[in-house]
């Protein structure tokens, strides 16, 4: 798999981890490496982890942040299992992530901080560095890279603490040397962020990201080099993506495809604080955004805009559902477009902030009282939230209804290559207002989707009132028991019809078999990985991977009665498995994890040669 | 489809009257408070079809059905969320929200505070009953402390709510209180809320025949209103009854009576535009049998920007400076060509 060239190993993949104290610019230095590697042509996939306080107490292990990366020649569906490299910048990063790293990887650490205090405070009573047995474990780089990055700005007008600060850049310098990555994207980055503002910052970070490119270079413990090919995509303009990024542009997207304006409204919630201030920020595009008081009032001035004639939208995360969930009641019972959001972390409660699970799947589909069945799709990957949020859209208008859109922390956080679609190519959204030429029956509905017409306020002649009672079809107030059956009937038969416009389902692999795995959301990547690895062994197991949770594909129960067994991995505790049960009657089998981390490729290849054999 | 006359001018209170039976109790405040809005509503120059009531849950928030208008009815305590939404997306529509003392004071006091503070232009009307009445007479947050209802067999234990404070200390603009014992002077106050730019908040003191009944009549009663009472004038002394008014002594208000040939000019004068809020305070905390209880509007701040003209004038000015284009967006500033 790999060949030895002059001084470059040629290798396919590689991972990479960079583990620091949460104030050691962790995130940043991950970001720009995964940019670099965009730019090489590589694909790319990664996991930044982060804890949930901003700034833990310096130089523990509740402090560290962490972002790893995959980036390859072939296709990267996920981050990686585990590292083939692992930058440590302190002690607690060290303890916190070296069981991850395989015996013989790279490992680089910052030696200036292993000192007795930090080494105290990671909870080590010796320093590990020091022991025999763990130097020959792994291939130990030890950089003194405060000292280093300190001396490299000998000239630097800063003072003393803020020359030190630029030590993440130095490491990153050192594993762009040791990857070939190039340096001009992150100096770019350095020009635009601080170029104009602080001018000597961005010389300062500048300095210090070549100087450990340069160290690189004339180190003797750096002769491993290696050099990936670039990935074989589809010609094209590229970009890099985040999920949550992705999801603020499909909005955009969406909204232009239907003609309508945008109102945004949202509270700040981690992870789905981004799709607020990604809109905010613009405004150009006459896109209106609201800071609610909280999650409850985010839906309420959706659904007054919704009301008012806008495509509205609310984004929030598990804990904000739970309160926006009488509204969502509102919105579906008064039948108003109104698209909500959840990218989910670990639950319940405030649980796990700043970790991704997938929990909330069966709150999406039941959390309303009454009967109240909605749509409810979910994003698989990155980018694959920009097609997931223009769907949304088309649901929402076409059907006249709230719908849930799902993405999660791995997802939202993540970022991937994306070809970037033509804006011109993108599927007009035909939803029209009742014209105020014509009778008005509010609750008429179109005999092929069962959509009613909005009317919106400001039309003559259209004046009528909706609420949150039951209504009959011309928007009376009625408490009749056959209207109610007749009209929650409908409500259902409305969601239920979505499934007429869902495209057939699409398998990887084989049409039949042993073993089917069904995923949804952020799953998505490590299913692929281990199903084709599989396949690749011989094994009779193909995958299939759900975007529409409710409705389901009307194809989907015939494909699941072609396999002998079925097994639907989730990060919960079974929640897709359980309505796969109840609505195919079939003994499928759920493969759960709820540590607040993806599964590994590892791990599902496992499980699935444990159902195999 | 209606074929009402929309123009302006031309709309008369049968306009705004539904098909709806209307279900409040006989003898409800309700009832007059639905004529006072009808009757005013005609009257404001403003197309029918520009007009959305939007109220959240309880007898009050029936409103919107009777009302020949567009119209939401919310959820509990939400009204003003809606109502926000209904606005931020379209400024050209005349909002009312109709809310209770529960609705707007208890569960949705925090959605209340905000629509306040961030003074959309709408008219909010509270009714102030004192009691929950649609879920058949449990005390309210405006309730006197000791209320004997059927959740509070020995008494309520809490303090209540002043909603003209409780309006003050969140930065509301327009500040009015009025009776649904009194037909012109609720039209009166409910056309200087539509006036007034920014969010106008109207306590109106209505009567539950059921529940609470006679609440009110120690200040709306017609035998005791002249003395119990105090009509706000702008412009003009706090008078009140035959030949009293109200001073101040430091900080404190104090009723004085005036004799014959006494000077008026020490009594306090109702200027309604002070920025200080300190007056509106003095005003809103006055009540019978201390005081006689104020009635008209205590404050009306002008100038300060409305929350959707804010919104609106951002994007304009974003977009004074280009439009925003989605292949651009999409794009981004750092891609890269795969040939």
């Amino acid at each position: 798999m790999t060949q030895a060239t002059d001084s470059f190993e040629e290798i396919e993949s590689a991972v990479v981890r960079f583990a620091g104290d949460s104030g050691d610019g962790m995130q940043t230095i991950g970001e720009r490496f995964t940019d670099s590697s965009a730019f090489a042509g590589n694909d790319i996939a990664t996991l930044p982890d982060f804890p949930a306080e901003i700034r833990a107490p310096a130089g523990t292990i509740a402090g560290v942040s962490g972002y790893q990366l995959q980036f390859g020649s072939r296709s990267i569906l996920t981050p990686g299992d585990e590292p083939d490299a692992l930058v440590a910048m302190n002690p607690a990063a060290l303890k916190s992530n070296v069981s991850d790293l395989p015996e013989g990887g790279m490992l680089v650490v910052n030696v200036d901080s292993f000192k007795k205090m930090n080494l105290k405070k990671a909870g080590y009573e010796s320093n590990p560095l020091e022991d025999e047995e763990f130097r020959k474990k792994y291939q130990l780089i030890e950089l003194d890279l405060t000292t280093l990055t300190k001396e490299a700005l000998s000239a630097s007008p800063l003072k003393p603490s803020d020359k030190a600060r630029c030590k993440n850049f130095f490491a990153l310098g050192f594993m762009c040397y040791v990857y070939g990555r190039p340096l001009d994207p992150t100096l770019k980055f350095f020009d635009q962020k601080w170029g104009k503002r602080l001018p000597e910052v961005a010389e300062a970070n500048s300095t210090a990201l070549k100087a450990g490119h340069n160290l690189g270079d004339t180190m003797e413990s750096a002769r491993n080099r290696y050099q990936l090919a670039k990935a074989v995509v589809s010609p094209g303009v590229y970009r890099k993506i985040s999920g949550n990024e992705a999801l603020v542009y499909g909005l955009v997207a969406g909204a232009q495809s239907a003609n309508r304006e945008l109102l945004y409204s949202g509270y700040p919630i981690t992870p789905a604080s981004p799709v607020l201030e990604g809109l905010s920020a613009l405004k150009r595009f006459g896109i209106k955004t609201v800071q609610a008081e909280d999650e409850i009032a985010a839906m309420g001035v959706a659904i007054g805009a919704s009301f008012a004639g806008d495509l509205s939208v609310v984004a929030t995360s598990g804990p904000g559902m739970c309160l926006k969930s009488e509204f969502i009641g509102l919105a579906s019972i008064t039948e108003l477009p109104v698209i909500i959001c959840n990218v989910q972390r670990g639950g319940p409660s405030t649980g796990l902030p700043t970790k991704t699970e997938q929990s909330d799947l069966l709150q999406s589909l039941f959390s309303r009282h009454g009967d109240c069945p909605l749509p409810v799709i979910a994003a698989h990957s990155p980018s694959d939230c920009f097609e997931c949020s223009i769907e949304a859209c088309r649901i929402a208008l076409t059907y006249c209804t709230p719908v849930i859109y799902l993405s999660d922390l791995y997802v939202a956080n993540g970022a991937e290559p994306w070809l970037v679609p033509n804006a011109a190519d993108l599927p007009a959204i035909e939803a029209k207002f009742a014209d105020p030429d014509e009778e008005y029956i509010s609750y008429k509905r179109n005999p092929e989707t069962l959509a009613r017409t909005q009317a919106i306020p400001g039309q003559p002649g259209l004046e009528h009132r909706i609420g949150g009672l039951e209504k009959s079809e011309d928007g009376g107030v009625n408490y009749d028991p056959e209207n109610h059956e007749q009209m929650t009937h409908l409500r259902a038969e409305k969601v239920e019809r979505i499934a007429d416009t869902i495209p057939p389902t699409q398998l990887h692999g084989e049409a039949d078999g042993d073993l089917l795995v069904i995923g949804w959301g952020g799953t998505y990547g490590a299913i692929t990985s281990a199903t084709q690895a599989m396949q690749a062994e011989g094994f009779s197991i193909s995958s299939l991977h759900l975007r529409h949770l409710n409705p389901l594909p009307k194809d989907l129960g015939e494909i699941i009665k072609r396999f002998k067994k079925v097994i639907v991995p989730e990060l919960n505790l079974g929640q897709l498995s359980l309505i796969l049960r109840a609505k195919y009657l079939i003994d499928a089998i759920p493969l759960t994890k709820v540590q607040g981390k993806p599964f590994k490729v590892s791990e599902l290849r496992d499980s699935f040669h444990k159902e195999l054999s | 489809m209606s074929t009402t006359n929309t123009e302006e001018g031309s709309l008369t209170k049968k306009d705004f009257v539904t098909e709806n039976d209307v279900r409040w109790c006989p003898g409800c405040g309700d009832y007059a408070i639905l004529n006072a809005v009808q009757r005013t509503l005609p009257e404001l120059g403003v197309p029918k079809e520009k007009f959305v009531v939007v109220s959240g849950i309880g007898c009050s928030s029936r409103f919107p059905y009777y009302m020949n208008t567009y119209g939401f009815h919310t959820i509990h305590g939400r009204a003003p969320t809606v109502a926000t939404g209904v606005k931020s997306a379209n400024p050209d529509l005349s909002v009312w929200m109709v809310t209770g003392d529960g609705d707007g004071l208890s569960i949705g006091g925090n959605h209340l505070m905000h629509l306040l503070r961030r003074n959309l232009d709408i008219n909010v009307l509270l009714f102030n009953n004192r009691i929950y009445g649609l879920t058949k007479g449990q005390y309210s947050p405006t309730s006197e402390v000791g209320k004997k209802t059927k959740s509070t067999p020995v008494g309520s234990l809490d303090y209540p709510i002043n909603p003209l404070l409780f309006a003050l200390g969140s930065e509301a603009t327009f500040i009015a209180r009025t009776s649904d014992t009194d037909q012109k002077h609720m039209v009166e106050t409910f056309k200087a809320a539509q006036a007034h730019k920014g969010t106008s908040f109207i306590e109106i003191f209505q009567n539950c025949v059921i529940f609470n009944n006679n609440a009110f009549d120690t200040v709306t009663g017609r035998e005791v209103r002249s003395e119990q009472a105090l009509m706000l004038e702008e412009g003009k002394p706090l008078r009140f009854g035959e030949d009293k008014g109200i001073r101040l002594n430091g900080f404190d208000p104090e009723i004085v009576e005036l004799k014959d040939g006494d000077d008026e000019s020490d009594l306090l004068v109702h200027h309604s535009k002070t920025n200080n809020p300190a007056y509106a305070s003095i005003l809103a905390q006055m009540a019978y049998p201390a005081f006689p209880t104020p009635f008209g509007i205590l404050r009306q701040i002008e100038g300060r920007e409305t929350y959707e003209d804010a919104l609106h004038s951002q994007i304009k000015a974003s977009q004074a400076k280009g439009e925003g284009n989605l292949q651009e967006l999409l794009t981004g500033k750092n891609s890269w060509v795969v040939e």
